[in-house]
């Protein structure tokens, strides 16, 4: 493995990627030093920009859940800001990062989708010169949700970009994206990173043991943030052994019934968890931003305060729906391992299981049901997946899914 | 601790009660806090007209302004300090809270918030053991909402019957701002008696009464009865995903009740289930005919029906009669 430094250090197993990001990086910074040294040289404009190979001006980068589109993205942008491409420690680096450089602009939206409004003021931006020395970096995290009109307010930008305007879009699959978009950008795709690598880097940067690192690297199945969260978080992991628990209590009617409950007041609960501090904060925001402080605010709350409340209410509010309705799907993903683990075992393949620790429970069943059977499991599943993101009502649908996988024997 | 329910922290606050004192209001019932709150308030006014209010998140708290907030004044006047979100406290400020819970000032009420919950656990234990008062607003769990029902039209000054209570949480929903508003706009239209006939006209041609009726009808095999009243209810504007919903919601009973343990009294059944006690007689008499494989399909169909709605089926008034169709045979073949 080559060494892997700088903003680069954490991009778990895309090697690949990283090679061509920083060819592509030293590339623009090569035309940056070409530019330089014309301008002060002969004194005129350059003509065919320098260093052209490697460096383009408009990137998909596409990756399943988890394997680290943003950071990919926000890696590059350090790198294109960075002296040294990409050291990590300079005030370009960090705030490059951390998504403050006023030369990176960070796009994402906890809404359903992004609208055109917001991408013409992006479109605005990139039309003018980086305040800096070097590059205009606006990277759009959820390219996959632009609708067709904002995607439409982007394509001239990508077609006839400004001088010195990078584009990132990041989308789960390049099918995710709009054609025409899709066209007109360089292609880098994630893969899923390898257990091993992700486990070695959740025991570096979070220093847990090595048997809870390889636990949460294999839960996990890639996904970084979810593989910290299982390494760092009691709570995490509680909730994921209780999704696990559900098929052990399909023993009934009743049974699929109160299961299919739990499922959904599980994800409400990581749902609530991962908002009610955020809510409060941005509320507490919002009071001091409309001139309500500690001490100011007494007698009755402005107009002007409780309209902009409520609309931030909403916000959140839609937010939430996202949140339970993503860590729903998480856990109907973590049954649909449980499953293939079972799968698996029943067809005698000798692979490593996602759910070792239930590698009692999985080899019972794999006995008793006929692969069949088990297919017809997983597809139930992924059918409820189908059915919650086409807005079937979640309790509904996931009692649908519990009660098909129900065991014959036991009905 | 006092009472969860509405009632108590309605009731005319005795003067000056929550002055001179921390109150903390605590559960996630927005209605109930809100009450709890005001009730605080106005305690403080009664004892002082010319009080000062003052109301803040707890997450903008910084260390030092609950001091400047509570400090003795020289215009001498009585004060309310309420802090909504205590779970929210920055960490940095809970000494500050919990100091001046053990020695609050004579001329102030401080109130808090608290949603309930992990968050901030220790600091409620602390100011638990600081003796603070609390006001529990605990969310109400479905067999308690009539009770919660009956106490609002008492409270409005009026009356109504268990069963009528019933019917009103299925015309308005579970949400408790809903169904007071609905208690006390009944009892001042109706005078005095709010009875299931005065609900039925008030909310006539209201979605959930119309969609409950089809439900009903369907889960009890009356299937001509059931499309009867679908066509009934679409024709007048009752959306699809609302009979979809009071399809499952029905199926979602039987199927509990099902499986509920035998020799169970009603009260416990009807608390396994999370149904009110006299809904468990109902509840039994549509369960007549049903078996759980029958159910089981029944439920299926549903779910189906719903995404056939929400995914824009060309048809959805036929996805629906579709599926009243399938509860029915559902009943008679399982
Ligand atoms: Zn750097």
């Amino acid at each position: 493995m080559s060494e892997v430094s700088g903003v680069w250090a954490d991009l778990v197993g895309q090697e690949p990627t990283v090679a061509v990001l920083r060819t592509a990086a030293r590339a623009a910074a090569a035309r940056l030093a070409a530019e330089a040294a014309k301008s002060a040289g002969e004194g005129a404009a350059p003509s065919q920009p320098a260093g052209r190979s490697g460096m383009t001006h408009a990137w998909l980068i596409t990756g399943p859940p988890g394997s680290g589109r943003s950071n990919t993205a926000r890696a590059f942008a350090a790198a294109l800001q960075c002296e040294r491409q990409g050291c990590g420690e300079c005030t370009a680096c960090r705030t490059s990062l951390a998504g403050t450089n006023p030369d990176v602009t960070l796009v994402r939206t906890e809404q359903l989708s992004l609208r055109v409004d917001e991408i013409r003021e992006l479109v605005r931006k990139s039309a003018m010169s980086p305040v800096g020395r070097r590059w205009q970096v606006l990277v759009v995290e959820d390219a996959d949700r632009l609708t067709e009109q904002a995607a439409d307010a982007l394509l001239k930008s990508l077609e006839e970009p400004a001088d010195r305007t990078v584009w990132v879009l990041c989308a789960p699959t390049v099918e995710d994206a709009v054609p025409t978009i899709r066209s007109r950008c360089r292609l880098l795709v994630l893969r899923t990173p390898p257990t091993t690598a992700v486990a070695q880097v959740l025991q570096r940067r979070y220093a847990v043991s090595p048997d809870l690192a390889v636990f949460a690297a294999r839960a996990s199945q890639g996904h970084i943030g979810r593989a910290r969260a299982l390494a760092t978080q009691e709570e995490v992991r509680a909730r994921r052994e209780q999704v696990l628990s559900v098929p052990s209590k399909l023993r009934d009617l009743a049974g699929c019934l109160t299961a299919a409950a739990s499922l959904v007041e599980l994800a409400a609960e990581e749902a609530r968890a991962a908002t009610a501090e955020l809510d409060a904060t941005e509320k507490a925001e919002l009071e001091r931003a409309l001139g309500v402080t500690g001490s100011g605010g007494r007698g009755p709350r402005p107009r002007q305060l409780q309209a902009a409340q409520k609309e931030l209410e909403d916000q959140q509010k839609v937010r939430a729906k996202r949140l339970q309705r993503d860590a729903l799907d998480r856990a109907l993903l973590d049954l649909v391992a449980f499953y293939r683990d079972v799968l698996v075992v029943a067809l005698g393949a000798s692979a490593e299981l996602v759910n070792e620790e239930l590698r009692d429970d999985i080899e019972r069943r794999a006995h008793a049901n006929r692969p069949e059977l088990i297919l017809r499991q997983i597809d139930a599943i992924l059918a409820c997946r189908d059915a919650i993101a086409a807005n079937v009502a979640p309790l509904l649908a996931v009692e649908s899914m519990t009660i098909a996988l129900l065991e014959p024997t036991r009905r | 601790m006092l009472s969860p329910m509405a009632t108590k922290a309605r009731s005319a606050p005795s003067e000056g009660e929550a002055l001179g004192g921390v109150t903390l209001v605590l559960g996630p019932e927005d209605l109930l806090v809100d009450r709890a709150v005001a009730a605080a308030v106005a305690s403080v006014r009664a004892s002082d007209p010319d009080a000062d209010l003052t109301e803040l998140e707890a997450a903008s708290l910084a260390p030092g302004a609950l001091a400047e907030l509570t400090s003795p004044s020289l215009f001498a006047s009585a004060r309310a300090v309420v802090v909504r979100g205590l779970d929210t406290l920055p960490a940095e400020a809970a000494d500050a809270v919990l100091s001046y819970a053990k020695d609050p000032q004579p001329d102030v009420a401080l109130v808090l918030t608290h949603r309930g919950g992990q968050k901030g656990r220790g600091l409620l234990d602390k100011l638990r053991k600081a003796r603070v008062r609390v006001v529990a607003c605990e969310a109400l769990k479905s067999y308690e909402l009539p009770t919660f029902v009956i106490r609002e039209a008492r409270g409005a000054g009026g009356r109504i019957s268990e069963e009528a209570a019933q019917l009103l949480i299925e015309s308005v929903g579970s949400d408790l701002r809903a169904l007071a508003g609905a208690a006390s706009q009944l009892i001042s239209d109706a005078g005095g008696v709010i009875t299931e006939e005065a609900i039925r006209a008030y909310f006539a041609g209201r979605a959930e009464v119309t969609s409950f009726a089809v439900a009903d009808a369907a889960v009890t095999g009356r299937t001509a009865h059931a499309l009867e009243q679908l066509r009934w209810a679409l024709r007048s504007g009752v959306a699809p995903v609302l009979v979809t919903s009071a399809l499952a919601s029905g199926l979602r009973g039987l199927a509990k009740l099902a499986g509920a343990p035998r020799g169970l009294r009603d009260g416990d059944l009807a608390r396994e289930i999370g149904v009110p006690p006299w809904k468990v007689k109902t509840l039994r008499g549509q369960l007549r005919g049903w078996s759980q494989e029958g159910l089981a399909t029944a439920i299926q169909a549903v779910a189906r029906a719903d995404a056939d709605v929400k995914g824009g089926a060309d048809d959805a008034d036929y996805a629906l009669e579709r599926a009243v169709l399938a509860v029915s045979r559902a009943r008679s073949e399982g």
